[in-house]
This record gives structure tokens, C-alpha cells and sequence, in this order.
């Protein structure tokens, strides 16, 4: 296609490379002594928790470190030439021609107002002297590349009129136009639902085959880094403290840190009660007050005092070689000293919890939104008003201490729920009995303060859900009023306390401002803030998947003991099976606004599912070499629930649809053993007869035979 | 007492809070300037009377030149006007009046733009539907018209210029502050405020607009600028303060005939005034500097 030369040997090397910040708070060393060879073909990840500075890495491989970073140390060396020496017109030249980036969100790099074709036109037009009919037939051939429908059709489309899954593949297809040596993905698929992210992984493993591409794959997910990736870097403050081939990193790790993150994620082995996850202790220090030696030091198990702590001429410790493993590299003093065959984190175990009295049942309800249609044609065809069903037929119940995970991606009406529930929108029909009364109509005003109380939501984002206006103390001591719980000042502080100290922080983070805290602490003064009215029942709406995975072991699990201290009913809502699978009872799977299967956590992971729960655990990236899952990648988008499809909602993408029943008539709720519910036309003996979707494979019978 | 209960350290006070966000200024070398600007016509005012060394209104040597010395009386640094009083006494007085009145006008045309804007942005539908409609009819007229027409209609006095200001500025800060709302609305803090079943004033008052103080003050400052300028011009077309108080349009008003011979009369009134606006916009751009760097 183009006139690159020919060039043997590594694509990529970073050797010795220090990576700083220049802020008012003086230089800030983001990344220490980052050492990578990536061969041509091959695909390196980049894994390691946020701020751990893997985008920074990325950004010094493009050469640009934006206005206050630099390259303080080492070098970038690309086919053999060392970046440094190149001027700015040679690096355009190689940002243009060789190497390109993707980031996570696809609409930062696309151009609202012009059509996609231009967009992806533009680049070949602009660098190789080529006809607008070459350019337009190579965008259409890149787009069937990535897998896109109907590319003259995208071409036409602007990027709105797209999906946000199929814009990220236009990004990835623009990426590709030049075909370039190396391509940096910097966790392309995280503004994506699971379903998606699912054919996009497959496309980019495509990719490296077909066009023989390097890749460098930033991910903080460790099962996505197994299935897009040979080799591993483990990132750590700014630090690779572990680098070898998949396998061997994940199978035969050899650092604290890298055990300590597998520790953190719900495996399809961990299991609440018998194998709980385990949380890293203590914080990632930031850049400027980092340990010396190594820098793991203060979180780790095996610290050494007066040998891991030692200041070492690099800043840091020394990379050492895994004796016998080729390639293996770990930043730990220990290594060959530790137990790694016997050494297992600590955890706190759970206890089985009886599930006691109804508290919430749930029945037909549905919630329509109502809108008015303004244009010329809906006026003359008198269909003015139409309905958005954000939900419908929602029918289940929740006991007492219970856990009953809602799982659907993005806009399958998750959000509406919840909102109905709390009161801040009313159901349009249908019963929602709370505590024995009736609240589906009766909006948040309107309910007594106990009412109020005892139902409270923990949210999403961490840096949102706190006000940063106000001091944490205030936040908690408002709910504590408002909810009429106490009234007398004194009384009010030490609840506040009380509350501090249930979700484990110190009491003086009582003065502070929410700035002042990690995102994992105000998610746990978020927490604090719901069980503040000892309510009954707590609404989780994906309380842990903003944050990074030892955070996530550790708030899971302080409000999986908060629950079970005051046997407090948990909805827990969320995209992340394995997840839902760890701390789950029941589970709800929701699909544009209607369930789709219900049951115990067993009964939904296991046969008989119904085809979209299937598709869901196929597409679900699990960080375990000894998986293996079914491949089910669904085509088409997320109908609008503007215009549902008729029949079954998920007949337009159904891999398992048997025929025009599935089109007409809405499935039946089909009962497999009392509570497991399926909405779908295939007879249950059929579904019962599926394969499972997860299969756990003895690594060392298989390798025997 | 509940500090004890608790065994924590005492509380800060918030005035002392918010000096020291405020004093982060200082790391912006154009706002300190602004801020020196306005803190000098500050002291001006404060101690006109100590440091005139005239009386404003006394008629005393007529057409003065700047820096004459005249026997028995004293050096006119700034000369005189054609009544024979003082320059520089004059628009030291003078700044007492727009120092307070700008502010003042200020204040209020936010005391009338924010609760609308919060309205609108938070409750949107009709009700921000008609907000929207007046603040943008009263923001089709040309300003300087507006001024006119309102001073012309109820009369030029201290409390009608500030009448006048607030009508014309609340739709500007009206606009501002709706569409900051529209933003800070989504957030979740508000989302879980709801939940809790909080009145909307309360979540407009105290879970929003404390969210959006930043971008209001920055404008704030600009804004008591462009009303400096305003009282200026509405002095000027003899709209302003009544006369014989010294303001500083008024002042400019009164020698423009003379200026061609007697500029000293004019540039010096125009100078005080640029350098108060100039004041607060360096300050403006100081603050939005300090707030964006972090
Ligand atoms: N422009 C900047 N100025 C100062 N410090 C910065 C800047 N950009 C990043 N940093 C700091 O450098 C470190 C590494 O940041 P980086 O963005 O590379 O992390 P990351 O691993 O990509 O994190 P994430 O997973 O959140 O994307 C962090 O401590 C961050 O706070
Ligand atoms: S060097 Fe010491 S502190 Fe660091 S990871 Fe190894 S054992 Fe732990
Ligand atoms: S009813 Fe038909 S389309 Fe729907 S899930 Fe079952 S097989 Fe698929
Ligand atoms: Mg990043």
C-alpha cells in the first residue's frame, strides 16, 4: 500500500525511559526506568491502576508530552532510530504514516460536523499524493475491515448517526488507514458496553493478523489484557514491576503486587464465602512521596525492613531475571525467596446470611415516558404522542439481607428503576410494595422521612457524588437531619463518627473537603451517606466500576459486611458479571427495559440461560488462563427503545432466533425450577441442552494427554 | 464542645478559609496588578478627606494648569476646572462614589440574576421557557439605549443608576448563571439530594450554586468594570450623580468643551476611570488564571 521500508529487528524499544511532570508542586517522576521491546507483529499490554502512568508511557512513545512533561532519562527507539533526534516534521511525518493511537473515547477523535467519509478520506488525501476515487474506495475497504456493515452507508453518516461501538471501530479503521507498523490503544473499549467491547477485542486480535500491526494495549483489565495480548507489562507508581509473556505472568507471577491484583478480582473460582476477593492494603502513593526502594514497600507482605526499603541507585529496585523463565522479569528483591505456590492473601471471610422477610415486591410494573411529537408528519398521521417504555413488565422480590444484582448494559432501563423506586419519577402502572406499602405512585415529597430513609442509592461516579462545596462531616450530618434520625447537635456529630467509622475512614475526614480524598474514599463516605437512616434497603447503581480493582475488592467487601451487619437488602446494579457472580444471590438480566431471565446467581450462570444472559457471560473478560469461554459476538446495535422491536426484544440480535414466533409474539415467562424465569420462544429442554458458556479446563490434564 | 466529643482538631473558620483561597492571587502576576489597581483607588476613597489636599467643591484658582503653584494656596498637581476647584481633590472624592455604587449595582443585578437563572436552569421547561424569552427580549436592545430610556423615565439619582444597572445586567447573569445549572443539575450529589427528598430552593441554594461561585466571581469582577464604565458614561450624558458632587462622567461632562484647550480637565477624570476598569478585568483574568491552573 504504501512505501514503507522494510525493517528486521524490534519495532519498538523504550530503554531506561524516565517520564516527568512540571507542576507548581515541583517535577513529578510519572514513569521511572520503563524498559520494552515489542517485535513486529507482536502486542505488548500496559496493566496496571489509574495514575499509574501507562497514558503517559503512550504519550512519550507519539513524543508528545504536551506543555509541562518531558523525557527526563533514556530513550524511544523506533526501527532503529532514536526519537529524540528527529524533528518536528519527521515525528509528524511518523505520527501521521507509522505509528497511530485510539483512545477510550471514540467521539474525542472524530469530527462532529463532518461526515465520516471526509473524515477517513482526509488522511491518505493529505499525505500521499492519490485520486478522491483511491481514497474513497481504500475507506470503504477499511471500513468492511473493521467489520462495519454497509460502509458506503457510514461513509454518508455523520458520527452521531452511529453507534458508539461502531464509532470506535471508524476510529480504529482511521487508525488503520495508513497502515501503520504500531498502533497504541489506550483503553479503546472502556466507554463501551461489555456486548461491544466484545467484537471490538475480537477485531483488534484480527488485526494483528491481517496487517501484521505492533501493538501496545492499555488496559487496567486484566482479562482483556489476556485476550488481546503475548506479552505483559505490570505497572505499579509509575513502575513496570513485573514484564513476561502472558502466560507466565499470569500463571507463574512472581511479584507481591501482581498476586495482590489477581487477589483483587472475582475469578470464576472465588466465592464469598470460601475464597473471598482480597484488597490490596493500604494507597498507591503519589509520585512525589513515594517510598524508597521499592516502591510496593508499605502494601506489601513480604517487606523486609533495611533491604527492601534500601535506596537504590535507580530510584528504584533493579529489574531481576526470573532464574529458568526467559523473558521473565520482576522489580522485587524477594522473589525467589517467596512461598508462591502456598502464599495466599488473607481475606475476610463472609458469613452465609439467612435471607429473612419480604421487603420489596415488585409487580407489572411498567414506566412509559411520554412524548409529545411536534413535526408536520406526526401531525397529520394524529400519532402526536408516543411512548418511550423504559420499562415494562418488571415483576420480582427482594428479601431481607439479600443481594439481587440487576444486570443489563447501557440504557436497557437500569437508571429508570431505580429512579421509580426511589420516587423521583412514578410508575405508570403496575405495584412497587416497599416494606408492605404501596410506593409506586407516590413520589419522593410525598413520603414520610423514615420512608425516605430507609431506602437510600449509593452512585456511580466517585467524583461526582459527593458535593465538593461542602465538608464531608456536613454531607453526612444533613442526612442524618433530614432523615430525622437525630436532631441535637452533639447527638448528630457522634453519628456522624459512627458513620465514619463503619465505613472505616479516620473521624477527622469529618473537616475535610471531598477534594482531599481518593475516589475509593468518597465512595466509601457515599456509602456512609446511604446507611445513614438505617434503611432497609440500599440501591447500588454501579458503586465500584469507576474505581480501580484493589479499591474495588476493598468497598465491595466493607458493603457486603455493612450489609450483613444490618441485614439491609442490597439492589446492586451492574455490567460486570463476575462481579454479580461474586456477591450476588439473585440475578436479574434486564434488556431494553424488560427482564429477560431471573434466578439465583447459580441458575443464571448455569444452563439453561436465555440467549442474551449467554451472549453477556460469553463477552465478559476473564483474567484466568485456565477459562475457556464460547465465542458469541452480537452483530447489530441497541435498538432505540424509541421503536423496540416487535415480538422479543432481543429478536434483532438474537443468535438463537427460531424464526418469525420470535418476530410476532411476545415470549412467554417460562419457569425452569420455581423463581428461575425465562422470557424467550425456545422450549426449555432446547435451552436446558445448551453447552455451558464458561468451562474451567485442568491446565495440567489437558497438558498431560 | 462537640469538637471534644469527637476528639478532633477545631474547626477552621470559613472567613479565614476563604481568605486563603483568595490569597492564591498571588500567583498570578497580572491579577496582583489589578488587585494593587483597585486596593489603591480603595485607600483613595477611604482617605479622601485626609489626603485631598483640597476641598472638592470649593471654588479656588479657576484654569489652573497641572502642577501650578499658586501663592497662598498650594500646588494644583492636577490643575484646576474652569470653577477653580481642585482636580485631584475631585476624583479622589470622586471614587467614593463609583467605588461604591459600581459594586453595589453589581450586587444587586446578581441578587436578581442568580435565583432566575437557578430557576430556569434547574426546573427548565415553562419555566425556563418564559425566563429564557424576557432575559432575551431585554437583551436585544442596545444597552446604552436601555441605560437612557430607564435613567430618562424615572430620573437620574445614586438608587436610579442602580435600578438601571440591575435591569440591564440581571438577563447577562441570568444567561450565566442558567447555563452553569444546566450543567451542575446532572451531577450525582444533586441526583442523591433528590433522593433524600430536599426542597429544589434547597438544592438550588446550597447543593448548586456554591458549585458554581468560581466562574461568578471571575465574571462578577469583570462585570463591576463594564457598570464603572456605565456610571462613567451616564455622567457624562448628565445622567449620573447630581451635580455638585464630584463623579467622575460627570466630571468629564462638564469641561468637554474645554478639553481642546484645557485637556488636563478631561484625561485626567478618563484615566481614573480606565485604570478602576482595568483594575478589575486584570483581577478577572488573575482569578480565571489562578482557578484554571491547579
Ligand atoms: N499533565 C500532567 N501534569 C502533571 N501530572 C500529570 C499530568 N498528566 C499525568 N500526571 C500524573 O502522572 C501520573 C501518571 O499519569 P497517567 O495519566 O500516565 O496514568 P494512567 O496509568 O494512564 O492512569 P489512568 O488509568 O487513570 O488513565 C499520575 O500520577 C498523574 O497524576
Ligand atoms: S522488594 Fe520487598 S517490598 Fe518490594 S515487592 Fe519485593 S518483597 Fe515486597
Ligand atoms: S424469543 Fe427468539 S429472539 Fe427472543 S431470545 Fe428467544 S430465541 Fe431469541
Ligand atoms: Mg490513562
Amino acid at each position: 500500500m504504501s512505501t514503507k521500508q522494510e525493517y528486521e529487528g524490534p519495532i519498538l524499544e523504550c530503554r531506561n525511559l524516565s517520564i516527568s511532570y512540571f507542576t507548581r508542586a515541583g517535577e513529578i517522576p510519572a514513569v521511572v526506568d520503563f524498559n520494552l521491546t515489542l517485535e513486529q507483529g507482536g502486542s505488548v499490554g500496559l496493566v496496571g491502576e489509574s495514575g499509574c502512568g501507562k497514558s503517559t508511557v503512550a504519550m512519550a512513545i507519539m513524543q508528545y508530552m504536551g506543555s509541562n512533561g518531558g523525557i527526563v532519562g533514556g530513550q524511544v527507539i523506533y526501527k532503529g532510530r532514536d526519537l529524540a533526534t528527529c524533528s518536528e516534521e519527521e515525528l509528524r511525518q511518523l505520527r501521521g504514516n507509522e505509528i497511530s493511537m485510539v483512545y477510550q473515547e471514540p467521539m474525542a477523535s472524530l469530527n462532529p460536523s463532518m461526515t465520516l467519509g471526509t473524515q477517513l478520506m482526509e488522511v491518505p488525501l493529505c499525505h500521499e499524493e492519490i485520486t478522491e476515487k483511491e481514497a474513497y474506495d481504500r475507506a470503504v475497504q477499511i471500513l468492511a475491515d473493521v467489520n462495519l456493515p454497509d460502509p458506503e452507508r457510514v461513509m454518508a453518516s455523520y458520527p452521531h448517526q452511529i453507534s458508539g461501538g461502531q464509532q470506535q471501530r471508524v476510529v480504529i479503521a482511521m487508525a488503520l488507514l495508513s497502515n501503520p507498523s504500531l498502533l497504541l490503544l489506550d483503553e479503546p473499549t472502556t466507554a463501551l458496553d461489555v456486548t461491544v467491547e466484545a467484537g471490538i477485542v475480537e477485531l483488534i486480535g484480527e488485526i494483528a493478523k491481517k496487517f501484521n500491526t505492533s501493538m501496545i494495549y492499555i488496559s487496567h483489565n486484566l482479562g482483556l489484557i489476556l485476550a488481546t495480548c503475548d506479552r505483559v507489562n505490570v505497572m505499579y507508581s509509575g513502575v513496570v514491576v513485573e514484564s513476561g509473556s502472558v502466560e507466565e505472568v499470569f500463571d507463574h507471577m512472581r511479584h507481591p503486587y501482581t498476586k495482590g491484583l489477581f487477589s483483587c478480582i472475582p475469578l470464576p473460582g472465588t466465592d464469598k464465602l470460601a475464597h473471598p476477593l482480597v484488597p490490596i492494603r493500604g494507597q498507591l502513593p503519589l509520585p512525589h512521596e513515594r517510598p524508597s526502594g521499592c516502591y510496593f514497600g508499605p502494601r506489601c507482605d513480604f517487606f523486609e525492613a533495611g533491604r527492601c526499603d534500601q535506596a537504590m541507585e535507580r530510584g528504584t529496585t533493579p529489574m531481576h531475571e526470573v532464574t529458568g523463565r526467559a523473558g521473565h522479569t520482576v522489580r522485587c528483591e524477594r522473589w525467589s525467596e517467596i512461598d508462591w505456590e502456598s502464599y495466599k492473601p488473607e481475606g475476610v471471610v463472609a458469613h452465609p446470611s439467612e435471607r429473612g422477610h419480604e421487603v420489596l415486591s415488585i409487580d407489572n410494573m411498567r414506566k412509559y415516558y411520554e412524548l409529545t411529537d411536534n413535526s408536520i408528519g406526526a401531525m397529520i398521521s394524529g400519532k402526536r404522542v408516543r411512548y418511550v417504555k423504559a420499562n415494562e413488565s418488571i415483576s420480582f422480590k427482594a428479601h431481607e439481607c439479600e443481594t439481587i444484582a440487576i444486570v443489563g448494559e447501557s440504557g436497557c432501563g437500569k437508571s429508570t428503576f431505580a429512579k421509580v423506586l426511589m420516587g423521583l419519577e412514578t410508575a405508570t402502572d403496575g405495584d412497587v410494595m416497599f416494606n408492605g406499602k404501596d410506593v409506586a405512585e407516590l413520589p419522593v415529597q410525598n413520603r414520610s422521612p423514615e420512608q425516605v430513609g430507609s431506602m437510600q442509592m449509593v452512585f456511580q461516579n466517585p467524583f461526582d457524588t459527593l458535593n465538593p462545596s461542602h465538608s464531608v462531616g456536613a454531607q453526612l450530618a444533613r442526612v442524618i437531619r433530614k432523615f430525622g434520625v437525630e436532631s441535637d447537635p452533639v447527638k448528630i456529630e457522634n453519628r456522624v463518627m459512627e458513620l465514619l467509622d463503619l465505613v472505616k475512614l479516620p473521624r477527622d475526614f469529618a473537616r475535610r473537603r471531598p477534594r482531599q480524598l481518593s475516589g475509593g474514599q468518597k465512595q466509601r463516605v457515599g456509602i456512609a451517606r446511604a446507611f445513614a437512616g438505617n434503611p432497609a434497603m440500599v440501591v447500588a447503581d454501579e458503586p465500584v466500576s469507576a474505581l480501580d480493582v484493589s479499591v474495588q475488592a476493598a468497598i465491595t467487601g466493607l458493603l457486603m459486611d455493612i450489609q450483613h451487619t444490618y441485614r439491609t437488602t442490597l439492589l446492586f446494579i451492574s455490567h460486570d458479571l463476575s462481579l454479580v457472580r461474586y456477591l450476588a444471590d439473585r440475578v436479574v438480566v434486564m434488556y431494553l427495559g424488560q427482564i429477560m431471565e431471573q434466578g439465583t446467581t447459580d441458575e443464571v450462570f448455569a444452563p439453561p440461560y436465555h440467549p442474551y444472559t449467554e451472549a453477556l457471560l460469553s463477552a465478559v473478560p476473564i483474567a484466568d488462563t485456565s477459562i475457556q469461554k464460547k465465542r458469541i459476538i452480537l452483530e447489530g446495535n441497541l435498538p432505540s427503545v424509541m421503536s423496540p422491536p416487535k415480538g422479543c426484544p432481543f429478536n434483532t440480535r438474537c443468535p438463537r432466533k427460531i424464526g418469525d414466533i420470535c418476530e410476532t409474539q411476545v415470549p412467554p415467562f417460562a419457569e425452569d425450577h420455581p423463581g428461575h424465569i425465562i422470557m424467550c420462544h425456545i422450549p426449555m429442554a432446547d435451552l436446558r441442552a445448551v453447552d455451558p458458556v464458561i468451562v474451567q479446563v485442568d491446565k495440567d490434564k489437558s497438558a498431560a494427554e | 464542645m462537640t469538637d471534644a466529643v469527637a476528639g478532633l482538631p477545631p474547626r477552621e473558620s470559613k472567613v479565614i478559609k476563604y481568605l486563603k483561597g483568595m490569597a492564591l492571587i498571588r500567583e498570578s502576576v497580572v491579577g496582583m496588578i489589578g488587585l494593587g489597581l483597585i486596593v489603591f483607588w480603595v485607600v483613595m476613597a477611604l482617605l479622601a478627606d485626609l489626603l485631598a489636599p483640597f476641598p472638592p467643591n470649593a471654588t479656588l484658582y479657576p484654569l489652573a494648569m497641572p502642577g501650578q503653584f499658586v501663592e497662598g494656596m498650594g500646588t494644583f498637581w492636577l490643575g484646576t476646572d474652569h470653577l477653580g476647584r481642585d482636580i485631584l481633590s475631585r476624583i479622589m472624592h470622586g471614587s467614593r462614589a463609583v467605588l461604591i455604587f459600581a459594586p453595589l449595582a453589581t450586587f444587586c443585578a446578581y441578587v436578581v440574576g442568580i435565583p432566575m437563572g437557578l430557576a430556569a436552569g434547574y426546573r427548565r421547561g415553562m419555566t425556563d421557557a418564559v425566563l429564557s424569552f424576557v432575559a432575551n427580549v431585554i437583551l436585544s436592545f442596545p444597552v446604552l439605549v436601555l441605560y437612557i430610556i430607564i435613567i430618562a423615565t424615572i430620573g437620574a439619582s445614586a438608587v436610579n443608576i442602580v435600578i438601571a444597572v440591575t435591569f440591564a445586567s440581571a438577563p447577562g447573569i441570568f444567561r450565566i448563571v442558567r447555563g452553569l445549572v444546566l450543567d451542575l443539575r446532572s451531577r450525582e450529589y444533586v441526583f442523591a439530594a433528590e433522593t433524600r427528598g430536599e426542597s429544589p430552593w434547597r438544592i438550588m441554594l446550597v447543593e448548586i450554586l456554591p458549585n458554581a461561585r468560581g466562574p461568578l466571581i471571575v465574571d462578577a469582577c469583570l462585570r463591576v468594570g463594564y457598570v464603572i464604565i456605565t456610571i462613567g458614561v451616564l455622567g457624562f450624558l448628565g445622567l449620573g450623580l447630581p451635580p455638585p458632587d464630584p463623579d467622575w462622567g460627570g466630571m468629564i461632562n462638564e469641561t468637554r468643551q474645554m478639553a481642546m484647550s484645557f485637556p488636563h480637565m478631561t484625561i485626567f477624570p478618563c484615566i481614573a476611570i480606565s485604570s478602576l476598569v482595568l483594575g478589575f478585568n486584570l483581577l478577572a483574568d488573575g482569578l480565571r488564571e489562578v482557578s484554571l491552573r491547579d
